[in-house]
């Protein structure tokens, strides 16, 4: 197997395991946090963005480059009204259901079988999203 | 403000940084979670939008990354509920509206909570930052709605 998948691979499964652990997988805690009645989520966030924080700015300095090739780039999006409109609607959907992306995916992992029904309507509203852009958008070439 | 403690929260969360960093240092990759459906979506759509190079290039270890967090999940079912499996009591319907809202919301933000709320964080991206602020401010306004609607869980 190709050492990048492996890595991506292992780094999922810490990635999973650290959702589960932290409670993430369960709508209810996620909806408790949204509720302002267990602040718990924070801590997630905040742990999780420190230790990305060091291995963004620590990886350059010890390594040239990735192991598997590539470079090292800092994470940039540009800010418009499409990152913000795109996340007050991601956040009516969050406060109605608890779900997110990545903890609805790993949540599978436990059993949550309803989940699936999620899932795939964050694939529709994703469709959806990019047949719409798609009309705005320049053809590449 | 911390019923269940803050032990299994930050513990968790530095898991998924520990997740996170190691594939940054090793791969160079950011490990997001939203464009996976963007990604995934360009083996099956023809849209111009979903058939850019970046998806393209990324779709197989995103999918090798998703796979990564249901594996990471099944452990800590064996290892610590002795394999009781857990199932949501929140209904259908809002599993449905919900996740719909949430694929398109991420995706026209081009990000989510890992994106903006971890990597994007994790990088000082403005951008992220805001987006953040927004959905957790937008998402507590809503969930406090629905509670006061009467909808439980």
């Amino acid at each position: 197997m190709n050492l990048k998948y492996l890595f991506v691979l292992f780094g999922g499964i810490l990635f999973g395991f650290g959702l589960t652990f932290s409670g993430m997988t369960k709508q209810e805690i996620v909806l408790s946090f949204l509720r302002l009645d267990d602040l718990g989520l924070l801590f997630v966030l905040g742990g999780a963005a420190i230790l990305t924080m060091i291995a963004i700015n620590l990886a350059p300095k010890i390594l040239k480059k990735p192991i598997t090739g590539g470079t090292y780039t800092k994470r940039s999006r540009t800010l418009n009204s499409k990152v913000i409109v795109g996340a007050a609607i991601f956040g009516v959907g969050w406060g109605i259901s608890g779900q997110c992306p990545g903890s609805a995916i790993a949540s599978i992992g436990m059993g949550n079988i309803p989940i699936l029904v999620g899932i795939i309507s964050m694939f529709f509203g994703a469709y959806f999203q990019g047949i719409i852009l798609n009309r705005f958008e320049k053809p590449a070439n | 403000m911390f019923p269940l403690g803050i032990s299994q929260y930050l513990i968790g969360g530095l898991t998924i940084g520990l997740g996170v960093g190691l594939i940054y240092i090793t791969t160079g990759l950011h490990a997001t979670q939203s464009s996976f459906f963007d990604t995934t979506l360009s083996y099956f759509s023809n849209t111009p939008y979903f058939k850019k190079k970046e998806y393209l290039d990324s779709r197989f270890w995103r999918i090798i990354l998703a796979i990564g967090l249901i594996i990471g999940a099944s452990l800590y079912t064996i290892l610590f509920t002795k394999g009781s499996l857990y199932v949501t009591s929140v209904q259908l319907w809002r599993l449905a509206l919900g996740g719909f809202l949430v694929g398109a919301g991420t995706r026209l933000s081009k990000g989510c909570t890992s994106g903006h709320g971890i990597s994007g964080v994790a990088s000082l991206s403005t951008a992220s930052i805001f987006a953040v602020i927004t959905f957790i401010c937008i998402g507590i306004l809503t969930a406090i709605m629905i509670q006061t609607m009467g909808i439980l869980p």
